[in-house]
């Protein structure tokens, strides 16, 4: 294969790990407490604007492991005034407030740290290529695949191993039922809640360093988010993941052949998804509701 | 100017605009407030009646009125289409697909330079006087002519859509937003009827479209982003989903706030912002549906 298309599908495929990464954060919320959190992409935002504003102080790697916890902390607080009452309402409403809350994010970011972009510093020596023949292949983008693979690979290992994410997976089912159990529901959405919004900064961190730092990169990263959700599947982390990857992969492949239709591209797909197979890949019986 | 606008300090554009955006909001309102269903990507079909008429007048050279049918067809069409893709879900997953579909047409709309414009959008024409033959009507240079041909097609696709809604067919619509599984008991097809209430609303809300191309003379793909599509149901719950004039005076309020907001500062999307919050928080049932819970 030339150059180009391993190129873009490489690119493709990293760039479809940040989707996924924000998609996992949107359906654990989404999954849970049935909220279009639409203020994701805001919290990826501000992920990334408080690393920028962090680094000059504590360096990149300080920066890349408070930054999201930051983030996340603002979630939960958001979560605890703001979404809390609308959990068993409509999900109309909750839809409409982290849309608001977006335009907020946005306008928020833009008057702390202006309008234009601004440089996001990554450590020199990560920049440089690995191999002679394949330039693309520079230590930025290895490690960010390494880092999205361990947090995707810690979120699943949450999941499974742990009691909390054992309620999550339980709560996704059935929440009435967890909660006659004992299980007490609220700090369950809210932490739940945070380990999204903790996705979402990460990827922010991250998607920083790649694709440069404007106060719309949330805006622009939080629609392929939905359609990987759609893609892969209602109700599953897993289709969540692949439809994440596929959908940046398709993406960049489709730069090489088809350059105007690149953003397109990801909404036939998800057309075509719907057309043939409305649960998406990976996704449940009797989830569409 | 028409006469209320000057009790409100306002001028005939702003009242234009209220009326177009008030028919908007009052489409989406058929199938939000009145069939239950979350739309949220209502925009593509305002803009596809926005981009048709454009393009009809800018291509081929129609009138005024042939330009809103040619913008309201297109945007029907597609309407019909996707309506059949999306039709069996529901909640938050049907409200995510119509965003994404709305995304699709802003990025064609965006990438495709040489026919829409791209993001500069389609300008170098403007509305047609009309010319019935006996007499003529200058709409274009007389904004204040063209408020009031705009208040007629409101009038018109506002009438039919009342007359809809307390039809047999309007009143299973309701039954549908009230209680879906007993509606489908009771023999009402479902998948069928949201798909029939879903073309009604893209199609009215395209004609709202067509007509805010010609009150600018100009369409760009902001009025088929995401957006616009939240100002819309905003305005329908702020005035009030569950009443037929509420999403008008949610279109009222919304308008002139924007207008005036985005005057005096340039945070105006923080407050719009916050008046999503603060709607949704503390006045879900809108403006009628207190006045409504006040008097009852």
């Amino acid at each position: 294969m030339s150059q180009v298309v391993l190129f873009n599908v490489f690119n493709g495929l990293i760039v479809g790990a940040f989707y996924a990464l924000m998609a996992l954060g949107l359906s654990l919320i989404l999954n849970l407490s049935g909220v279009i959190n639409f203020a994701h992409g805001g919290f990826l935002a501000l992920g990334a604007y408080l690393a920028y504003t962090l680094i000059p102080y504590t360096g990149f790697w300080i920066a890349l492991l408070v930054a999201p916890l930051l983030t996340a902390a603002l979630g939960l607080v958001v979560e605890r005034i703001l979404i809390r009452p609308l959990y068993g309402q409509d999900p109309l409403y909750s839809l409409l407030l982290t849309f608001g809350l977006a335009y907020i994010f946005e306008d928020m970011t833009r008057l702390l740290w202006g309008a234009q972009s601004v440089p996001f510093q990554v450590p020199q020596w990560l920049m440089t290529s690995l191999s002679s023949q394949y330039f693309f292949l520079t230590g930025y983008r290895v490690f960010m695949m390494v880092i999205v693979a361990v947090a995707v690979g810690g979120l699943f290992a949450v999941l499974k191993y742990t009691r909390l994410g054992m309620r999550i997976r339980a709560g996704t089912r059935d929440l009435d039922t967890v909660s006659t159990l004992g299980v007490n529901v609220r700090v369950l959405r809210s932490l739940n809640f945070g380990i999204g919004i903790y996705m979402a900064g990460l990827a922010g961190v991250l998607a920083a360093g790649l694709l440069g730092l404007s106060p719309t990169i949330g805006a622009n990263l939080i629609m392929p988010s939905f359609v990987a959700i759609i893609v892969g599947g209602l109700g599953s982390l897993l289709g969540t993941l692949l439809g994440g990857l596929l959908i940046g992969v398709v993406s960049g492949l489709a730069a090489v052949y088809f350059p105007s239709a690149t953003e397109a591209v990801i909404y036939v797909m998800m057309g075509l998804v719907l057309l043939v197979r409305p649960r998406g890949l990976l996704g449940e019986e009797g989830r569409l509701h | 100017m028409p006469f209320w606008m000057n009790a409100i300090g306002g001028y005939t554009e702003l009242a234009t605009r209220i009326v177009v955006m008030g028919l908007a909001a009052m489409s989406l309102n058929f199938l939000l407030g009145f069939t239950g269903v979350l739309s949220f990507g209502h925009a593509a079909y305002f803009g596809l009646g926005a981009y048709g008429a454009a393009m009809a007048i800018k291509y081929l050279g129609v009138g005024s009125i042939p330009a809103i049918l040619l913008g309201v067809v297109v945007a029907t069409i597609a309407a019909m289409i996707i309506g059949a893709l999306i039709v069996k879900l529901r909640g938050v997953y049907f409200a995510m697909v119509t965003i994404a579909f709305g995304q699709v047409f802003y990025f064609i709309a965006f990438r495709w330079n040489a026919v829409t414009g791209g993001d500069d959008g389609l300008t170098g024409w403007h509305r047609l006087p009309i010319n019935f033959g006996f007499a003529e009507f200058d709409i274009y240079q007389n904004d204040r002519a063209f408020y009031y041909f705009a208040l007629v097609i409101f009038a018109i696709c506002v009438g039919a859509m009342a007359l809809l809604l307390n039809s047999p067919f309007g009143r299973s619509l309701i039954a549908i937003r009230e209680n879906e599984r007993r509606a489908r008991f009771l023999g009402v097809p479902i998948e069928f009827h949201v798909w029939l209430s879903f073309v009604i609303s893209c199609l009215f809300v395209s004609a709202a479209g067509a007509l805010y191309a010609l009150l600018n003379n100009f369409t760009d793909p902001r009025a088929l982003r995401v957006d616009l599509s939240g100002n819309l149901v905003i305005m329908a719950v702020l005035g009030g989903m569950r009443s037929f004039w509420g999403p008008l005076v949610g279109a009222a309020i919304f308008v002139a706030l924007q207008d005036y907001v985005s005057s005096q500062t340039q945070n105006w999307m923080s407050v719009i912002g916050l008046v999503f919050v603060l709607v949704v928080r503390f006045f879900p049932r809108g403006v009628l549906g207190m006045l409504r819970g006040a008097r009852a």
